[in-house]
């Protein structure tokens, strides 16, 4: 159990670590950042590596952003296994969709009841 | 010719003016920030699936997103996520919460531009490449997999 989560601290705080050195070797911004290793998930869930990885790792794989290019290209590759082009359109976004969704959803919610506090001392 | 002159002088100048920031404590900060995030999904995941004993690995896996990205919008709002990334650099940004974060600090911050132009449109500024790239290259993975029959 605690073994558990100390393999959920390692290997989520190395791919974080891996996106630091490159934030600082190459003055990535974030929307590259993010781009990049959601791709990095997308590719290696087409392999078939990233659900292995998954199970070992637990949210250490599933809650950097590379879990979700990975349940992205899932639910694409199980569209596909219906054998309909239907399926492969919408099994990505039908996957990811709760997320999607919750993003854009608690973002609205927020923004209406916090003010920007960098505006205040900014200028 | 005196165009790409002046864009080098200005690029030396900017590197001279920004903060330099010293690589190994934000190593650091990125492993720990990045790792704890992790951590504390993993203990929701956990949580969720004691109490949801039916409930299958990606409906948890779902509910385990949907409610770091809810934390994530939430210490957004409150100001205290960009306080984080601004030490913890990737380790805020390449977990989910820093792809909540994305979408919600412009929304706060351009709500003063207005509902559509302002908050609307700014709020896809960075999750829009996110989500573009994603639906492209996922659906290219599924075409490969349709066509060949993997």
């Amino acid at each position: 159990m605690l073994l558990d989560y100390l393999i959920v601290f390692l290997v989520g705080g190395g791919i974080c670590l891996i996106g630091q050195i490159l934030v600082i070797r190459t003055q990535m911004t974030t929307a590259r950042i993010l781009v990049l290793f959601l791709l990095l998930g997308v590719v290696l869930e087409a392999f078939g590596l990233y659900q292995p990885f998954a199970e070992f790792a637990k949210s250490g794989a599933m809650i950097p952003i590379c879990g979700f290019g990975s349940t992205l290209a899932r639910g694409a590759i199980e569209g596909a296994a219906t054998g309909n082009i239907l399926g492969v359109l919408k099994g990505g976004l039908s996957a990811t969709a709760s997320g999607l969704a919750a993003a854009v959803f608690f973002s609205y919610i927020f923004a209406m009841i916090f003010r920007s506090r960098t505006k205040k001392t900014g200028k | 010719m005196a165009d790409i002159e002046t864009k080098k002088k200005y690029n030396e100048y900017v590197k001279s003016k920004s903060p330099m920031t010293k690589p190994f404590p934000t190593l650091i900060w990125a492993f720990l920030v990045g790792g704890t995030i992790c951590v504390i999904g993993q203990v929701f995941y956990d949580i969720y699936s004691a109490v949801f004993p039916e409930f299958t690995k990606d409906i948890l896996r779902a509910y385990t997103l949907c409610t770091m990205i809810f934390l994530g919008t939430l210490f957004t709002g409150l100001g205290l996520y960009d306080k984080i990334g601004a030490f913890a650099g990737a380790g805020s940004i390449i977990p989910i919460t820093g792809f909540a974060n994305s979408i919600a600090s412009p929304a706060i911050e351009f709500k003063t531009e207005g509902w559509i132009f302002g908050m609307c449109v700014k709020m896809f500024t960075i999750a829009g490449p996110v989500i573009v790239n994603g639906i492209v290259s996922s659906i290219a993975v599924g075409l490969i997999y349709l066509i060949f029959g993997i």
